[in-house]
């Protein structure tokens, strides 16, 4: 079968040039409050590597969904061959000869090897144990893939587990096979494996999408990289323009289709630095424990004045979130000191944190932030509970809550019918309004804000970003931790790049524009800085 | 847990109402909503069992006539209906503390043996050592503690490993039941008597009859217990922390809130009403437990409360019509021939309506928005 598809690939090409074997036309899939893929054209080609690239939450997974047929796009068609086609289910997609091998393993690990390979066949048939074991025969000629028949799949390591998936969709005869981040649980050496195989893959005639979020891998693997921004699709690099690239120039090219300004984009003003020369936060050598499912911190170590606003850049991941947990008293340290105007609060609990003066805002505004089923006005004081004047020796006062409440409500333009709505029927922007009015009252000195502006609709993403600069003239320290470098370069003072636990460096926003970002860019791709730019 | 801050339908004022924006339209709906989730469902029930009780070739409105008769209009039988609400209001105290903090606690029945054993092999001990009201005071407590350390597998299970409470409370009754039964034939039997069972603590050590009636003030206990929990957990900040960890534990850790202790607390508060209201049985009405006594007034309860809604005004109205409807179904079963288990087929079709209620309620809502 892969020699009849190689055989047919360049007559499939020709009568119909570009049509490929997967065509994406102008793809378009919302989701409540965000676009997730929005407007993609996409076309794969058997016998090439296409690698589509882009930061968590770029879109990659919506579009390897619809491919799967697990959603199905809002507007834009899929065409196979050239034909319209729709693929309503997974099923669906299997029989278009689409396979995918998700992130996570889809396999019974209970189960043998066989029986994992022969799971979807029609019931009435018993295993064609020995038809099965002849192709596995072969393929381990043709990819290296060598799985042993009956062992416990459990008891294999991830790469050989993900060997059976790939193994399961040759055996069904797959034209297209989509990786989705398949790197992300192997060894370096599992992955170049990996790599070598998908080139074997295509040279019989498949075509491979490789999912990755990974800059170097996408060069070294693809034959063909499509990047994504947004949900949008940034930019695509063909076979031939890569060939004529070197490894550098090929990711700074790269760096620019995902960080880069795209074009036509609203400038946004930079804001005149408000920084003082007191310092408000110091840290010093902060470490967390991480595991396979966080990402531990290592050595962070910044200082923040007040009036400043210090910017935290970094693809989504990068241990921002355990940093802005560890700073609030949510994540126990392993190493390292954290001071508040002198006073070392490394030990302080959370509620001592913020009496304090140190205020976190979570990005995490409906599972962490707020309890949706209480009233506005309950959720206000949730980080106070059992503090006067809102409680009195244990007993609530709801009078003063809902005055609170309501102050609140007026203050930061909250709208809602009323304090004793249920938190969680707002919409996201006000939701938002909320907690940032709960993290402000009373005596606060820094501010950790925790991607305030994601998910927002643009009318309360200028408001949010005005009210962050408010606040740090206001002489409050601002760490501002968002994945959005215009809104970085716009508000920060200076901006910290955070890759795999650690911060890569701390640059001035000295508004150099387009070359700053480029830095910033290749930082948060985790590519060590090669001019010393370390303030 | 929506249903958390949402009006208790029994208690629904229509002054309340009035007081929103879209008055009338809303008394409405909150009319309509009081026909679906309880009268409607209640008459259902009624009817659905009468015609069980026709097919069986007895006369419906004559049953319906005796429980009535039997548990509200005579003066023996309302005495014994109040006095049954006792133990089965400190279980609402119970679960409602639980159900409000997010703890499924079905260990309940085994933590009510318990604490009724304990308090029934020490109380009858202590009779003449201490004085009356000390005596019943310790019962109360040691019962308390007992049914709280019952509890203390599952809670620490919960709170550090995040095992699921619904399984390891169960099967901690069904051990907490068996190791009763033991106590009772083992340790703390009556040598004085042939069958297993404690030591008998005389009737005029038991709590008071209130007045002149021969009803237990257990069931005062009970109702002050269950009010103090609902104020408690509506009205105080500690309360609101168990509900937010309850509601929300991300939230609640993100708000500094240790979710591990609130959890131990949960369960201690918890099995620790469900041990005194076994005592509350005891000390106030049975004297002594009898090997193999299990009312299972736990598992009883639960329904009631989540008709509740968690509001204790409402638990202790669905308790009071609960309770005449076992003493009543009881006689009239008797006086009528029909078996006694006939009570569980009325309650069992009371239950499925209400939750028929509760679903088609959900849906009109569902549409209107």
């Amino acid at each position: 079968m892969s020699v009849a598809l190689a055989t047919e690939t360049p007559t499939n090409l020709s009568p119909q040039k570009g049509a490929g074997v997967i065509g994406v036309h102008g793809v378009t899939k919302r989701f409540p409050g965000v676009i997730a893929v929005n407007n993609v054209s996409l076309t794969i080609h058997p016998g090439e590597v296409h690698v589509l690239l882009g930061e968590n939450g770029a879109g990659k997974s919506t579009l390897v969904g619809i491919l799967a047929g697990l959603q199905e796009p809002d507007e834009g068609y899929l065409s196979l061959k050239g034909q319209k086609t729709r693929l309503a289910s997974p099923s669906a997609s299997l029989d278009a000869g689409i396979s995918t091998v998700f992130q996570h393993s889809m396999l019974v690990p209970t189960l043998t090897v066989l029986e994992n390979l022969t799971l979807g066949a029609p019931w009435h048939e018993r295993p064609p144990r020995v038809a099965i074991a002849a192709r596995m025969e072969e393929l381990k000629r043709d990819f290296a893939l060598s799985l042993p028949l009956d062992a416990i799949t459990g008891e294999l390591s991830l790469g050989q587990q993900q060997q059976i998936e790939i193994a399961r969709a040759l055996l069904r005869d797959s034209k297209v096979l989509i990786l989705d981040e398949a790197t992300s649980m192997l060894t370096p050496q599992g992955a170049e494996e990996l790599g070598a195989r998908m080139q074997k893959l295509v040279q019989s005639g498949l075509a491979v999408i490789f999912i990755t979020h990974k800059l170097a891998e996408a060069y070294r693997f693809g034959n063909r990289i499509s990047v994504l921004k947004q949900g949008a699709l940034a930019g695509e690099m063909g076979p031939e323009e890569l060939k004529g690239m070197s490894e550098d120039q090929a990711i700074d090219e790269i760096v620019r289709l995902m960080f880069g300004r795209e074009a036509g984009a609203t400038s946004i003003e930079h804001r005149t630095s408000t920084a003082r020369a007191e310092t408000v936060l110091k840290v010093a050598d902060l470490s967390t424990q991480g595991d396979s499912n966080v990402m531990g911190l290592e050595n962070i170590s910044l200082e923040l004045k007040t009036g400043e606003i210090l910017g935290v850049a970094g693809i989504d991941g990068n241990g921002q979130k355990q940093l802005a947990e560890a700073l609030a008293g949510q994540r126990a340290l392993t190493g390292g000191r954290v001071e508040l105007d002198g006073e070392d609060i490394s030990r302080a609990s959370v509620a001592q944190r913020r009496r304090n003066g140190l205020r976190y805002l979570t990005d995490d505004r409906l599972s962490e932030g707020s309890v949706g089923a209480f009233p506005i006005s309950e959720n206000t004081v949730l980080k106070d509970i059992g503090q006067p004047p809102f409680w009195v020796n244990g007993i609530e006062r709801p009078q003063r809550i809902a005055q609170h409440a309501r102050d609140l409500i007026k203050k930061f333009s909250v709208r809602t019918p009323g304090e004793t709505t249920p938190i969680g029927r707002l919409s996201g922007g006000n939701i938002q309004k909320v907690l940032l009015g709960r993290e402000l009252s009373g005596e606060a000195r820094v501010v950790v804000f925790n991607k305030p502006t994601y998910g927002l609709d643009l009318q309360n993403i200028d408001a949010s970003r005005q009210r962050i600069a408010e606040i740090a003239g206001n002489g409050l320290g601002v760490m501002l931790i968002s994945t959005d470098l215009d809104e970085l370069m716009a508000l920060s003072d200076r901006i910290a790049v955070m890759e795999g636990g650690r911060i890569r460096g701390i640059v001035e926003n000295d508004g150099t524009g387009e070359a700053l970002r480029l830095r910033i860019g290749r930082m948060m791709a985790g590519e060590e800085e090669h001019k010393q730019a370390t303030a | 847990m929506t249903m958390d801050n949402d009006i208790n339908p029994t208690s629904v004022d229509p002054e309340a109402n009035a007081t929103d924006a879209t008055g009338a339209a809303t008394e409405r709906s909150a009319f309509q909503r009081l026909m679906t989730v309880t009268v409607g469902p209640i008459v259902a029930a009624f009817l659905l069992s009468a015609i069980i009780l026709l097919l069986v070739g007895i006369n419906p409105l004559t049953y319906y006539g005796y429980i009535l008769e039997r548990s509200l209009f005579s003066g023996l039988g309302l005495e014994q209906t109040a006095t049954r609400m006792a133990p089965l209001l400190f279980l609402c105290a119970s679960l409602i503390i639980a159900f409000r903090a997010g703890i499924w606690n079905l260990g309940t029945d085994g933590q009510f043996l318990l604490g009724a054993v304990v308090a029934a092999a020490t109380a009858p001990l202590l009779v003449g050592v201490l004085p009356g009201w000390a005596v019943l005071l310790v019962g109360f407590a040691l019962a308390a503690i007992v049914g709280a350390i019952w509890s203390i597998i599952p809670a620490l299970l919960k709170a550090y490993q995040g095992v699921n409470e619904i399984i390891t409370t169960l099967m901690m009754s069904f051990l907490g039941v068996l190791l009763a039964s033991t106590l009772v034939k083992l340790a703390f039997r009556d040598p004085a008597t042939t069958v297993p069972q404690t030591r008998t603590l005389p009737v005029e050590d038991r709590l008071p009859r209130l007045f002149d009636t021969t009803i237990s003030s257990g069931l005062v206990w009970g109702l002050v217990a269950v009010l103090l929990v609902h104020l408690m957990m509506t009205r105080t900040s500690f309360g609101l922390r168990l509900r937010m960890v309850g509601a929300n534990p991300a939230a609640a850790t993100h708000a500094g809130l240790s979710v591990p202790l609130l959890t131990l607390a949960t369960f201690g508060l918890s099995a620790g009403f469900a041990g005194l209201s076994g005592a509350s049985e005891i000390l106030g009405v049975a004297g002594n437990v009898r090997a193999n006594w299990n009312p299972a007034y736990g598992l009883m309860v639960i329904p009631l409360v989540f008709l509740a809604r968690f509001h204790g005004v409402g638990a202790i109205v669905l308790v009071f019509f609960y309770s005449a409807l076992l003493i009543g179904s009881e006689s009239a079963a008797r006086r009528l021939g029909v078996p006694q288990d006939f009570t569980l087929v009325l309650v069992a079709s009371l239950l499925i309506c209400l939750g028929l209620g509760e679903y088609i309620d959900h849906h009109k809502r569902k549409k209107e928005r």
